[in-house]
């Protein structure tokens, strides 16, 4: 019953979508006013029947509906009840209808949004929101449909699995959902604008809230599957360069980079099929990634389930790419005759690069992860692409990107004059060199971490300066406060600002990517009770062992005490969980986190009566400083962001 | 723009361009590893010595002994055609075991016997158990852990 209802919503909403397209086409064509309503009421049909199929699949998880082979693979009858309800994401079929939900939200808000200030596109935005919607729902529907029965009903299912059951877990692929539909959206107002012929930056400008935040979605939820790996997975990283992990990664850079290069339309009405095609570029790869991640064709350590779906999701990306890049060929004409870069020395030049740099790392990043492919291909080898490849390549262009993170959003536009370059760069520079040769005579020697921290300096050191000008003039002019001024500069120039904070978080994340990746150390072995080894400033000595039942497994744990240069510190107990559905124990590191380093213990093994154990000890410096940046910049882009009040959503002014 | 200025915009993205194209070709010939079975890197003979590879197998039953003093472990993987004896030093990952898939990354020295840096045994999102206890089909298994393979 829940099935059909689930299955039978999803068919609908699949015709809805389709219907919809149709509409919305046909009134972009013949201009008539009451299709547009149509094709707008047409969303929120869509938007509540995909809510019914939603809810019976949830509904079947809550209720032990083992009937329903997603279920039955997700879930048993003892499984607490919020991952029942997280089950609706924990594999394959359960996510796409998760995307597909979010997608349908997406587009209602869109046609309540913009029904007025975008009326004149709006149903070539629909239009294509819909076809995207169609696809996903043919999969949901006919591919991976995820109210398949199950025959005969099992008495109990097999449960999730166990490494997904964590906090963090529940949110990660929403976070990275909400972050690739969140992209489908500046995609659908870019295509429109094709469509349409209007090329001016209304698109853009009716777009920046939703590319904001679907940016800040995927910059979330990679965030969070690094914290997730780094917590739960007890190898002590937080990035492996897996390719699934570089899926998701993947979109994320040439959103970046469209977030810079549609302030230099805006500003300068330059780059626009540059613009345009960084969204496509962005949008193919959510799609591309998912084909990656889910035909099976890379082996990847995190293994999802391989599904027929693959080869759909690799169709529909081949339509994508002609699609828009037809598009944009049959509209070249309009794009031309742009206004010319006028310096190199200038902030577009400087964007220009920041993009150049960021889609180059995109298809090296690219080239990487497809490249066993390839090589199977044209060869007939079979070869993989360790993490090795992706660090040498991507450190210097990440690097190069930090330098001109400092050097873009202070140099003048059109063409930088030696006393502007003088007034922006000369207190912050000389501020980064010094920390630099201090850095060098303390400790660290090696080029790249040295390199990286310097630079990261110098953008620190940018910020802090612009916004000590920024209040320094606000209270010769106003006779502002610090805390007055800041707010003033916040109201009167949000995105700025904003941009200053995520830029800071950014810094952030790579001080503590570069110092962690080059500094960290470990130690295994194996104790007996009393025993303990050294790493540098700490002993772990080993206490002995303790088990327990817990509401979903059984848990081994050892007893560590630690010494931080002799001094007692805390207790530490790393452990194994025994899954009665899982054929061998999962292992869950526990650490002991300072802005400084952690220290990270894994229970690698034990004695049955208890007399030893194998404990791997980690130390990574500044890890914590990932998660600080982190937050730093989901606040920073939040501030940008935020709707203060002064305007009407979708009514945006500069 | 002038040309001049234009001719030097170009040379400014050729260089980079170039230097990044340095990098990923010198850093793509370091970093790639190749994949055997372990019959094909019996096919390789001694070429393939001291080089770097990766071997997918299935841990065979009864061959693996712990040495938890010396965090040695030592097994012997196999395709169901060929089977390789390998050492490795540290912990294993979690879902390593007997009868399980595996990819071990290391190098086959002189001796013939397998010295891994590294193991890898594959997550999986759904559990699948065996049927009624029985032993699973090693090619089964060793199919899930094979790159490229469709099924």
């Amino acid at each position: 019953m829940t099935a059909a209802v689930g299955e039978i919503s999803a068919i609908a909403a699949l015709l809805v979508a389709m219907a919809g397209a149709v509409a919305s086409a046909v009134a972009l064509r013949t201009r008539n006013e009451g299709l547009v309503s149509v094709s707008a009421g047409a969303a929120w049909i869509l938007l509540g029947l995909v809510t019914v199929s939603a809810l019976a699949l949830t509904y079947g998880l809550v209720s032990n509906d083992f009937s329903i082979r997603y279920v039955a693979f997700n879930t048993t009858r003892g499984t607490p009840i919020y991952y029942k309800i997280t089950g609706l994401w924990g594999a394959l079929e359960g996510s796409i209808l998760l995307w597909i939900w979010m997608l349908s939200l997406f587009t209602g808000l869109v046609s309540l949004i913009h029904r007025r200030t975008q009326r004149e596109i709006l149903p070539a935005v629909l239009s294509v929101l819909f076809v995207v919607s169609a696809f996903f729902l043919v999969v949901v529907a006919f591919v991976a449909s995820p109210f398949q029965r199950l025959f005969p009903v099992p008495p109990d299912g097999r449960g999730l699995n166990p490494l997904l059951e964590d906090t963090n877990m529940l949110t990660h692929p929403p976070f990275l959902y909400a972050g690739f539909v969140g992209l489908t959206v500046p995609y659908a107002f870019a295509m429109a604008a094709l469509i349409t012929g209007r090329l001016d930056e209304s698109w853009i400008r009716s777009t920046r809230r939703w590319t904001l935040m679907g940016w800040l979605f995927l910059s979330i939820g990679n965030l969070i599957g690094g914290w997730w790996s780094y917590h739960v997975l007890g190898w002590g990283g937080y990035w492996a360069w897996d390719p699934v992990e570089n899926a998701a990664f993947l979109p994320w850079l040439p959103a970046t980079a469209f977030l810079h290069s549609v302030m230099v339309q805006e500003r300068r009405k330059m780059l626009k099929v540059w613009t345009l095609s960084l969204i496509i570029l962005a949008f193919s790869l959510t799609i591309f990634g998912t084909f990656l991640t889910r035909s099976g064709i890379l082996s990847s350590v995190h293994a999802f389930s391989d599904g027929p779906v693959g080869i759909y999701f690799l169709i529909f990306l081949g339509i994508i790419l002609i699609a828009s890049l037809g598009l944009l060929a049959w509209r070249g004409e309009r794009l031309r005759g742009q206004p010319q870069l006028d310096s190199l020395i200038s902030r577009e030049s400087a964007f220009l690069l920041n993009n150049f740099v960021l889609v180059a790392a995109t298809f090296t990043i690219l080239l990487g992860t497809v490249y066993p492919l390839i090589a199977e291909i044209v060869r007939g080898v079979k070869v993989s692409v360790g993490a090795p490849y992706f660090t040498q390549v991507s450190a210097p262009i990440f690097i190069f990107l930090i330098f001109l993170m400092g050097i873009g959003p202070l140099i003048a536009w059109r063409k930088a004059s030696l006393d502007n370059l003088r007034r922006n760069f000369l207190v912050p520079g000389s501020v980064a060199l010094a920390v630099g040769v201090l850095l060098s005579m303390v400790s660290v020697r090696d080029f790249y971490p040295l390199l990286a921290l310097t630079l990261c300096t110098f953008v620190a050191a940018t910020i802090v300066f612009e916004f000590y000008r920024a209040i320094r003039a606000r209270n010769r002019i106003a006779g502002e406060g610090v805390l007055r001024a800041l707010s003033t500069l916040f109201q009167r120039n949000q995105r700025r600002y904003g941009g200053f904070i995520v830029h800071l978080g950014v810094v952030l994340i790579i001080m503590g990517i570069a110092v962690s990746m080059s500094y960290s150390r470990e130690r295994e072995a194996t104790l007996k009770i009393g025993e303990g080894i050294q790493l540098g400033k700490y002993y772990v000595q080993f206490q002995g062992m303790g088990a327990g039942e817990w509401p979903t497994h059984f848990r081994v744990w050892g007893n560590y005490q630690v010494f931080n240069q002799g001094h007692p510190i805390t207790v530490m107990s790393p452990a194994q969980r025994f899954y009665p559905t899982q054929q061998s124990p999962i292992s869950r590191a526990v650490l002991r986190s300072t802005v400084k380093e952690d220290l990270y213990l894994v229970l690698g093994g034990f004695a049955q009566d208890g007399s030893n154990s194998t404990v791997k000890v980690l130390v990574r410096p500044m890890v914590s400083w990932i998660w600080i940046g982190g937050v730093i910049l989901v606040l920073g882009t939040l501030l940008a962001v935020w709707p203060f009040g002064r305007q009407r959503l979708g009514d945006e002014e500069d | 723009m002038t040309k001049r200025k234009k001719m030097q915009l170009g040379i400014g993205l050729a260089v980079i361009l170039g230097a990044i194209a340095y990098v990923i070709f010198g850093g793509l010939q370091q970093a790639v590893v190749y994949f055997f079975t372990p019959q094909e890197l019996r096919a390789k003979g001694e070429a393939i010595q001291g080089k770097p590879v990766r071997v997918g197998g299935v841990v065979e039953k009864g061959t693996l002994i712990r040495e938890p003093q010396t965090l040695t472990v030592q097994f012997i993987l196999s395709d169901g055609k060929e089977s390789l004896k390998v050492r490795f030093q540290g912990i294993p990952p979690d879902l390593f075991g007997e009868e399980r898939g595996a990819v071990v990354e290391g190098t086959l020295q002189p001796d013939g016997t397998f010295r891994a840096s590294t193991i890898m045994a594959k997550h999986s999102e759904e559990y699948k158990p065996h049927k009624d206890g029985k032993t699973p089909d090693p090619k089964e298994m060793y199919k899930t852990l094979l790159t490229g393979d469709r099924q």
